[in-house]
């Protein structure tokens, strides 16, 4: 009786453990499966020319589905040594436009320099970052490369890494 | 194997087979239901009506709607509403059965607290109640998606958006939940299936489970009396119907039920045929389009008090970013409702009205829910902030307060 009874666990535990490895196989096929496209992945190079940009006006791109700001800043707005790309001579704002609350687009109000973003009265300064409301953080600021007067987003640049290991 | 014999006829047949008299009987001309109870325990049968119309309707659209950026928006807006036969119907009979299901849900979960029918062997129907109301308002959230208006897409972003407050694998969930960086085709694609196949199935399993789980400790009643359900059942049957405290489920109560459910549905056919505009928000009748966001986002009626609780704390505490705080208090708000058979630690189940403080408590959370759903729609504007604020802190106060007020009940005994 006792051998047989140790050969019925033993096949018990065995089909146990398979199913087991087979069902945590599946879960990891699953949750891939919900996983980003390589081609959604990959599609995220865009590259700007900086030089048309003029002084206090706001240009939008979109990269990656989401919508980059681009501002050319003026003398009055004031200088942010931690988030500026300076290309030439000139700073420029680089943001992902999306409010940092809960991803609304908040739009440029020139006349007060700011963003102010509609959804829950977010407020954010000239170089993005949040002033009032409930925005946790300032704006991010978007993988980047200078290529003269050009910038290559989605490319981390030198540039690009001195700001983050600023911030 | 039971023994067949030359059935006298189809049901006979098919009672030889599949035990359809004895079925009949447990499921309804044997199943007893109190008789003091009133209108407001026929919305289990209302929603399963509404369940069905959804159901129906939902098979029409579904022969028509290409789940695709580029073609969901057209294959609703012009496809359904203008081309095919009566797809306005199917449409609209969608969006108000949708927007009505929340409000008798509503109404059947306040039914079930003011009567106290989530304790003492009722703990299952809670539960699987409010698993209900979580997979519905998933169900509604994907489906307002399918339209691909402006509505659609930003409740879209900003509902996947919460996921991002999870610490630290909040961001990559997001990405994971779009399929996308941001809302896009794929997100279209994925949540299409979760409406139309496993919420769903899910929806109808849990279900059956509900129903199932009122099976053993049986219908509450309006003085929440423990009846002797044999006893009275037994004296039904012998014909003292007058007498017994029950009556059977068809074809007495359902009976009854109908009046109710034809009564709801004059009201709904004429919300579906004069007023469905109401579940058609003008904003989603413009294309979706993720460089622009609406001025103003806000969610269905029956989301806005727990978005309001969400957005109500608008300040920062010391370290803790306003954010983190609302989306905090926002969980709270959605499990609250879940564990409430184990908030109330008076045993005895009693209707609110001799249950001197929880009364005041069930009316004060009715109030304060329609406060935040009024505000919820509202701008978060000036003085709006602040009773938004003020409703959103009061409800969490309350839930922390119902342990000790239904303790002080019990220790101070019911009338
Ligand atoms: S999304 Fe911008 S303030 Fe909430």
């Amino acid at each position: 009786m006792a051998v047989k009874k140790s050969r019925r666990d033993f096949l018990g535990m065995a089909f146990g453990g398979f199913a087991a490895v087979g069902g945590v196989l599946t879960l990891g096929a699953m949750k891939q499966t919900w996983d980003p496209l390589p081609s959604v992945q990959a599609a995220g190079f865009v590259t700007v020319d900086l030089s048309p940009l003029q002084e206090g006006e706001l240009r939008t791109i979109t990269w990656r589905g989401k919508p980059i700001f681009l501002l050319k800043k003026t003398a009055e707005m004031k200088k942010n040594e931690n988030r500026d790309v300076v290309v030439g001579n000139a700073d420029y704002s680089v943001i992902i436009g999306l409010c940092t609350h809960l991803g609304c687009i908040p739009s440029w109000i020139p006349s007060t320099m700011q963003f102010k973003c509609a959804c829950h009265g977010g407020e954010f300064d000239a170089s993005g970052i949040n002033t009032f409301g409930p925005p946790p953080r300032p704006m991010d600021i978007p993988p980047f490369k200078i290529d003269g007067m050009t910038l290559v987003l989605g490319e981390e640049g030198s540039e690009y890494k001195k700001l983050v290991a600023k911030a | 194997m039971a023994h067949i014999r030359k059935a006298e006829g189809v049901i006979d047949w098919l009672d030889q087979r599949l035990a359809v008299k004895k079925l009949a009987k447990v499921m309804m001309t044997e199943y007893w239901i109190p008789k003091d109870i009133n209108f407001l325990w026929a919305m289990g049968v209302v929603l399963v009506v509404l369940l069905k119309i959804l159901i129906i309707s939902g098979i029409f659209l579904l022969m028509y709607y290409k789940p695709d950026v580029n073609l969901a928006f057209d294959s609703v807006n012009y496809t359904i509403m203008q081309e095919v036969e009566y797809g306005w119907l199917w449409r609209h009979l969608h969006g108000v059965a949708a927007s009505c299901i929340f409000l008798i849900i509503y109404i059947h979960m306040f039914t079930g607290i003011y009567y106290g029918s989530y304790k003492q062997g009722r703990e299952m129907i809670w539960l699987t109640g409010m698993a209900l109301f979580g997979i519905f308002s998933a169900e509604a959230f994907s489906g307002y998606m399918l339209p691909w208006g402006q509505m659609s897409y930003w409740a879209a972003q900003v509902i996947t958006n919460l996921f991002g407050g999870i610490p630290f694998i909040g961001s990559d969930l997001v990405v994971w939940i779009r399929g996308d960086f941001a809302v896009a085709d794929a997100t279209l694609t994925r949540f299409f299936m979760l409406h139309v196949l496993l919420l769903p199935l899910a929806i109808i399993t849990l279900v059956a489970v509900h129903f199932y789980a009122l099976r053993i400790p049986h219908v509450n009643n309006q003085e929440a009396e423990e009846l002797d359900f044999e006893a009275e059942a037994k004296k039904f049957q012998e014909g003292k119907k007058r007498e017994s405290k029950v009556v059977p489920f068809w074809p007495v109560f359902l009976s009854k039920d109908f009046f109710v459910v034809g009564v709801f549905m004059v009201l709904f056919f004429y919300l579906v045929f004069y007023h469905y505009d109401f579940a058609m928000d003008p904003i989603n009748f413009e294309p979706a389009n993720s460089m622009k966001t609406p001025a103003h986002i806000y969610p269905e009626w029956y989301f806005l008090w727990s978005y309001e609780v969400l957005r109500g704390f608008f300040f920062p505490v010391g370290p803790i970013a306003a954010m983190d705080i609302g989306l905090a208090a926002f969980g709270f708000a959605n499990v609250i409702f879940m564990i409430f058979p184990f908030l109330d630690r008076d045993p005895k189940v009693a209707p609110a009205h001799r249950r001197p403080r929880f009364k005041i408590w069930f009316w004060l959370l009715l109030i304060d829910m329609i406060i935040l759903t009024i505000f919820g729609k509202l701008p978060p504007l000036g003085i709006n902030t602040y009773i938004g604020f003020v409703a959103a802190i009061s409800f969490i106060l309350l839930f922390v307060a119902l342990p000790f007020i239904t303790k002080k009940d019990a220790l101070g005994g019911t009338k």
